[in-house]
C-alpha cells in the first residue's frame, strides 16, 4: 500500500478534499454547516483559552501505511523537518514558558534524523515531552530497539497507538503483522517501566475505530483494553484514549470508497455535542507542520488550512496575535465535537 | 408511500413516531435508554442480546442498528456470528419441540 500522494488520489489534493466535505461526492449532500452548529451554541467564532502545548510534527515518513491515517503518511513520504525548524521551536518554547507540553507527531517522529537531539533539547527547557509511537518502530531496525530506554531517560510519556485488542482487527486498520510487532514493543515499554503500577513512566495507548462507525464509551473500553492485554499478554498500561477518526485524507478516501461516507458524516452531525465543542483541543494548542507552518492543529495542517493570524510561521511567533485569532474551522471539525468529543487526550467531556 | 415495505433511510426516522402520540413515544424511548444502559448488565452485554434477539424476531432495522452497535463496543465477528446463532437455536429448538405436541397428538388418534 502507498501514500494517497504516491498513488496521484485526487484527495491527496486539499482543496478536493475540502470541496467533498462541503457538498459530498455528487454536490449534493449538504450536512449542516459547522460554523452554524457553533453559532446556534454561542461558540462561534471559536477562540483559543490558553496556548499550554506545542504539538509538532517532525515529518510524515512512517514504517507503516494505515488504512485511517489522516496524514497519509508512509515509507514513501520524504518531508521531514529540518534542525533550522526544530531550532525555530525551541526558540517558541524559550520566549514562551506558558507552553508547557510538547506534543511530537509525524509520521513515526523517531524517523526523522534529529529525532533524539530535539527531544533531548526540549528536556533541557523542562517540557512535559509526549511522543505519539507507532510502536512498531521500536522493532522496525536494530538502531531503534533502544527507543523505550531513552524515552526512560528522558522522561517522556509515550501515546501508542493500538487500534485493538485483537490481532484481526488491528491488522486489518495497520497491515500485517501490526499486531504482533506492537505487542513486542509493549513488553519492551513494560520492560523499563512504562504503564506500570507505581512507575511515573506514562504509557497511554490510542484506540481508533478500524471502520465506519464513531468509538464506544471510553471508560468501558479501556477496561476492556486492560483486561484483554493483561490476560492474554501479560501487558499493562495506563490509560486509554479513544479518538474519532477524522473524515479526511485517506480515511476520507476509506469512507468514500466503501459508500459509508454520508451515513458517517450524518452519524457525526446528529452526535455534535455543544459541551465536546467547548472542550475541543484547538483551544488549547498549536500544530507545528514539518516545514514550520502553523495551525489550530493536527487535521487542519493535512488540510492546509493555516492559522488565521498575520504570522503563520514558527520563526515569527506572536504569541499576543495567536492568543486572540479566530481558529479556523470546516465540516470535518464534526469529528471533534461528536458524543463524547474527540481530542489527541481522548474524549472530552 | 414507497412501494416497498422497508427503507433504511426509516431507522434514522424511529424517533418520528411521537408525531402521531408522542406521550407514548416519550415513555417507550425513556424506558428503551433506560433499559440499555449501563446497570446489572453491561451496556456492552445488552447489545448482543439485542443484536441476537434482533435476528429471532427477524427486524431489518434492529440488524442494522445492532450490528453497528455491537462491533463498535468491541466484539469481534465470532462473537457475534455466536450469539446470532444462539438465536437461530431458540428459534429451531421453539419449532422442533413442538414435535411433542405433533407427537402426543398422532399417539391419541392413532391406534
Amino acid at each position: 500500500m502507498k501514500s494517497l500522494q504516491a498513488t496521484g488520489n485526487k484527495l491527496a489534493d486539499t482543496e478536493v478534499q475540502l470541496g467533498i466535505l462541503e457538498v459530498g461526492m455528487d454536490g449534493t449532500y449538504q450536512p449542516i454547516p459547522f460554523q452554524e452548529q457553533l453559532l446556534q451554541h454561542g461558540l462561534y467564532p471559536l477562540k483559543p483559552t490558553h496556548i499550554s502545548t506545542l504539538q509538532v510534527n517532525v515529518g510524515k515518513m512512517c514504517n507503516q501505511v494505515c488504512k485511517h491515517c489522516h496524514v497519509d503518511a508512509g515509507p514513501d513520504r520524504k518531508e521531514i523537518m529540518t534542525v533550522e525548524t526544530m531550532q525555530a521551536c525551541l526558540a517558541a518554547l524559550d520566549h514562551n514558558p506558558l507552553i508547557s507540553i510538547v506534543d511530537l507527531t509525524g509520521g513515526a517522529p523517531e524517523m526523522n534524523p534529529n529525532f533524539r537531539w530535539f527531544v533531548e533539547e526540549i528536556k533541557k527547557r523542562k517540557r512535559h515531552i509526549i511522543v505519539r509511537c507507532n510502536l512498531t518502530i521500536i522493532v522496525a531496525n536494530k538502531k531503534y530497539n533502544d527507543l523505550p530506554q531513552f524515552y526512560k531517560e528522558h522522561g517522556v510519556e509515550v501515546v501508542s497507538s493500538l487500534p485493538f485488542y485483537s490481532k484481526e482487527r488491528t491488522n486489518k486498520q495497520r497491515g500485517d503483522g501490526v499486531f504482533e510487532d506492537s505487542i513486542t514493543a509493549l513488553r519492551m515499554l513494560n520492560e523499563v517501566g512504562y504503564g506500570v503500577e507505581g512507575s511515573e513512566l506514562k504509557l497511554n495507548l490510542v484506540y481508533n475505530p478500524a471502520g465506519a462507525f464513531l468509538p464506544p464509551d471510553q471508560q468501558t473500553l479501556e477496561a476492556d483494553f486492560k483486561k484483554a492485554l493483561y490476560t492474554d499478554f501479560g501487558i499493562v498500561f495506563n490509560e486509554l484514549f479513544a479518538i474519532t477518526n477524522m473524515p479526511i485524507s485517506r480515511y476520507l478516501d476509506y469512507l468514500l470508497q466503501t459508500g459509508n461516507y454520508d451515513r458517517y458524516m450524518e452519524r457525526l452531525t446528529n452526535a455534535f455535542n455543544p459541551a465536546a465543542a467547548t472542550n475541543v483541543m484547538c483551544r488549547s494548542i498549536i500544530s507545528v507542520g514539518w516545514d514550520g507552518y502553523l495551525y489550530d492543529c493536527d487535521f487542519n495542517q493535512i488540510l492546509n488550512l493555516k492559522v488565521s493570524s498575520g504570522e503563520k510561521h514558527i520563526s515569527q511567533w506572536n504569541q499576543s496575535q495567536l492568543n486572540n485569532r479566530e481558529i479556523v474551522i470546516n465540516q470535518h471539525c464534526y469529528g471533534c465535537a461528536a458524543g463524547s468529543g474527540s481530542s489527541c487526550g481522548g474524549a472530552v467531556t | 408511500m414507497s412501494n416497498h415495505y422497508y427503507n433504511a433511510a426509516d431507522l434514522a426516522k424511529f424517533g418520528n413516531i411521537g408525531e402521531f402520540q408522542k406521550e407514548l413515544a416519550d415513555k417507550f424511548f425513556a424506558w428503551y435508554g433506560t433499559a440499555f444502559a449501563d446497570s446489572a448488565l453491561t451496556a456492552k452485554e445488552k447489545s448482543l442480546i439485542a443484536l441476537a434477539v434482533a435476528h429471532a424476531v427477524q427486524c431489518p432495522y434492529c440488524i442494522d442498528a445492532y450490528s453497528s452497535d455491537a462491533y463498535e463496543k468491541g466484539y469481534s465477528e465470532a462473537q457475534m456470528m455466536e450469539a446470532v446463532h444462539i438465536a437461530a437455536a431458540i428459534k429451531g429448538g421453539a419449532a422442533l419441540v413442538h414435535g411433542v405436541q405433533m407427537m402426543n397428538k398422532v399417539k391419541g388418534i392413532s391406534m
